[in-house]
């Protein structure tokens, strides 16, 4: 992939993300304090509710892509070589896969009721 | 870094009341295994620039400083170095606008030194041919028909301050991408890119911005702006990366 493109998606992951936290942030202090909300049954009833834990879905996505790239980037200035680039291109995209997969297990698994 | 002695030449000293302490670093990659500074006692006037006053120290008083220089009038760019922490042009820069009585003149950062304050340009100037520093086009303006390639003062003023660069290197030298990034191509060749890409008469745009949007092109530039700050010309390669990028995500055509 070309460096803009995974630029653009880079930029594009930011704003996308600073929305929907920003959402999720309100909503958390709107529907209640931010202490009952971070209560027990409350944070196992956001997964339950599917459009909510569609959007932390979302957000964990976009956070994964905007982060493990901006890593990448970070590690790519620190030291240079091909064999090394090429693992550290192929780490992040690997550790951001199994960050996404970890997560969305998480989510999955609570939206089902499972604790 | 050490220093080693003070030395100082009483003959120079009779024709001027003022004296500053020139110290130069000195190291010779062959021999030494770090830099050293040696202090001299210099006489300047106010008209003195600090590659006069190297060049006072190099005949009187230490005849192997190595220093690189030719048109003393900031045209060649040869006489970059860092003049008390900052890159400048030795030539340019007069003793008495710095204000200090001790001057340090070192090696421009973010080269291989060659020896003493002569540094290897080679990387900049691999770069700076990369970017294809000439106008692409098919026809030309000597082949028949003859004709020019008008440009209207709007057009000539959208790239002529990046046809100002003496390739000095300075820019690169504060760059602090280029400090920890070895391949990246730096403030000096992407400004160079956006002179070309810019100019109406160019036909090169979309190679040129192949060849820039790599791993270690345009997008390492973290904007510090260091490049712009320093460049002696006047040129402003950071604003020139970021309308390259414009180029890119699709803003500027």
């Amino acid at each position: 992939m070309r460096e803009s493109t995974i630029m653009k998606i880079h930029y594009a992951t930011a704003l996308a993300a600073v929305v929907l936290v920003a959402v999720h942030v309100l909503l958390r202090i709107t529907m209640m304090s931010f202490t009952d909300s971070l209560q027990y049954e409350h944070v196992l009833a956001n997964y339950k509710y599917i459009p909510y834990a569609a959007m932390l879905e979302v957000i964990l996505i976009l956070l994964s892509v905007h982060g493990f790239n901006g890593l990448r980037v970070i590690l790519l200035e620190l030291k240079q070589g091909k064999s090394y680039e090429k693992a550290v291109s192929y780490g992040c995209v690997a550790a951001m896969i199994g960050l996404v997969a970890y997560g969305s297990r998480t989510i999955l698994l609570a939206s089902m009721g499972v604790t | 870094m050490s220093e080693l002695s003070q030395i100082s030449d009483p003959s120079t000293q009779t024709s001027s009341t003022k004296t500053i302490t020139l110290r130069i670093a000195k190291f010779n990659p062959e021999q030494d295994s770090e830099k050293q500074f040696v202090d001299f006692q210099v006489p300047y006037e106010r008209w003195t620039t600090v590659l006069d006053a190297i060049l006072d120290v190099k005949k009187h008083l230490d005849h192997s400083v190595a220093v690189r220089y030719s048109c003393r009038q900031a045209s060649c760019g040869s006489c970059g170095m860092k003049i008390n922490g900052r890159p400048r042009l030795a030539c340019f820069t007069k003793i008495s606008e710095l204000e200090s009585d001790v001057i340090t003149v070192e090696p421009m950062s973010n080269y291989p030194i060659v020896r003493d304050l002569v540094v290897k340009l080679d990387q900049m100037f691999a770069n700076h041919k990369k970017m294809q520093p000439f106008m692409i086009r098919e026809d030309s303006e000597i082949t028949a028909p003859t004709k020019e390639f008008n440009q209207t003062p709007e057009q000539l003023e959208e790239y002529i301050q990046f046809a100002n660069c003496i390739k000095c290197g300075l820019c690169n030298s504060a760059c602090p991408t280029m400090a920890t990034d070895s391949s990246f191509l730096g403030p000096q060749a992407l400004g160079q890119a956006y002179r070309y890409v810019a100019d109406s008469r160019d036909k090169g745009k979309d190679s040129r911005l192949k060849i820039i949007d790599d791993s270690h092109g345009i997008w390492r530039c973290h904007f510090a702006g260091s490049c712009s700050q320093v460049c002696p010309k006047g040129v402003d390669p950071a604003m020139g990366i970021q309308l390259l990028r414009g180029y890119l995500l699709g803003f500027r055509k």
